[in-house]
């Protein structure tokens, strides 16, 4: 388990479950490594300002972390962490590798908007 | 000043040397902030493993900068990260510090520890393939190129170190350098240049990376001749050295020509009051023990100076 105070996903269920139970999705899925650390904690200080989005990781190396690894969206990436914001259970954006607070933050607002 | 937004010493960076200053200053009881614009630990968290910190045989650079962040908050050190520096006023006694466009913080002393960040070629099309075929970081992703044939680019320590490291992945590595010599140490050019998978094109920079959804093939320009050629690439790894996050202090402090702080042996910038420690500062050896030293330093430094103002306070008072 990625040891952040994110929401961990840890299967295909709990996905599926993460994306019916919320509008508004944000996954890292990555290692605990130097591309990802940065995000997960950018992730983490947003979670009290984007309060309409659930914010949440999964470790890239769960088998179960297909539903993201395989997405047709990811298929060119090459770089972790995989990010992938969805809205009503559709992929509406995915990033690779390291992204900033303003990278995120721009996603965010211009996706699921502001609160 | 606000008593609650005032503090004996500001700390900008949360870095190895900002978390070292952030230690000292706190446990001498100077009420200290860390503002931290990026992710706390800096470059330090890019380092999967730190073999050569005394005292400690292996730890991850995460959890060296996590241990380091949990001790300058056990002394009472307020940080604060993930922020926005605006503006910075450090001409006068007291120091302020603007975040995020509205918050005012003020400190008698400051020190700068912004460190520094990987230096990006500036081809065509690094920004486009970042994550898609171009990386900074070998252990994150080299296993995305397992049996691939990859560019390390860099001529230094990393690059050669890297290089190696990647052997394990890749099938052929070409390292491309801009110069005929190498800058690393003779031991990581000794190994590299044994391995078999390991090819040179020296004298040579990429020019412009090439592809459709990922990276394809670079143009690679070499800088005798100029001629340009294309190859053929899974991947390239970019290791090309680190730049001082020093935009934000230029006619602030005095930098040098590469936007190095130029300090003292105490640290001490051309400004009273203002210190400067870790990879921002110009200085020959950039590792997590001298950022450590550094900020040792600095903050010993700005204590005494604290101290001084305070006592010349008290002595106007009487």
């Amino acid at each position: 388990m990625l040891r952040t105070n994110l929401t961990h996903v840890l299967s295909e269920q709990e996905h599926a479950k993460l994306l019916q139970e919320n509008e508004n999705v944000m996954i890292c899925c990555g290692r605990m490594g130097p591309m990802c650390i940065p995000v997960y904690e950018t992730m983490e200080e947003l979670e009290n300002e984007y309060k309409h989005v659930k914010f949440a990781d999964m470790e890239f190396d769960l088998p179960d972390a297909r539903v993201i690894r395989n997405l047709p969206e990811c298929r060119t990436f090459q770089g972790l962490p995989f990010v992938v914001y969805y809205k009503n259970g559709k992929v509406v954006k995915a990033t690779s590798s390291i992204q900033s607070r303003e990278q995120i933050t721009e996603i965010l607002d211009q996706y699921f908007g502001k609160e | 000043m606000e008593a609650q937004n005032h503090f004996d010493v500001i700390v900008i960076g949360g870095g190895a040397a900002g978390l070292t200053a952030g230690i000292y200053l706190s446990r001498a009881k100077m009420k200290t902030l860390i503002l931290n614009e990026g992710a706390i630990g800096g470059q330090m968290v890019l380092t999967h493993e730190i073999a050569n910190y005394p005292g400690v045989e292996s730890i991850s650079g995460y959890e060296l900068a996590r241990i380091m962040k949990a001790q300058a908050q056990k002394f009472g050190c307020i940080i604060k990260s993930n922020l926005k520096i605006t503006k910075l006023d450090l001409k006068d006694e007291i120091k302020k510090v603007t975040v995020n466009n509205k918050d005012v913080y003020t400190s008698y002393a400051l020190i700068i520890a912004t460190g520094g960040r990987s230096r990006t070629i500036g081809a065509i099309g690094e920004n486009e393939f970042k994550g898609k075929g171009i990386s900074y970081c070998a252990t994150c992703d080299g296993d995305f190129f397992q049996d691939k044939e990859i560019i390390v680019v860099g001529g230094g320590n990393s690059a050669l170190e890297e290089a190696v490291s990647l052997t394990k992945y890749a099938s052929k590595i070409t390292i491309v350098h801009q110069f005929d010599h190498f800058q690393a140490f003779q031991h990581y050019v000794d190994e590299a240049k044994a391995h078999p998978k390991i090819n040179f094109i020296m004298e040579s920079k990429i020019i412009e990376f090439i592809g459709d959804e990922k990276l394809e093939k670079v143009k690679i320009q070499n800088q005798r001749t100029g001629e340009i050629s294309e190859m053929k690439i899974d991947g390239v790894f970019i290791f090309i050295g680190y730049i001082p996050n020093t935009e934000k202090l230029e006619g602030i402090v005095e930098l040098n020509d590469w936007k190095e702080i130029i300090v003292d042996k105490n640290m001490a910038t051309n400004l009273p009051g203002v210190f400067a420690a870790g990879d921002s500062i110009a200085k020959r050896f950039r590792q997590v023990t001298t950022a450590v030293a550094d900020g040792t330093i600095a903050a010993l430094a700005a204590a005494e100076y604290v101290n001084n103002i305070k006592k010349e306070l008290i002595t106007a008072e009487v």
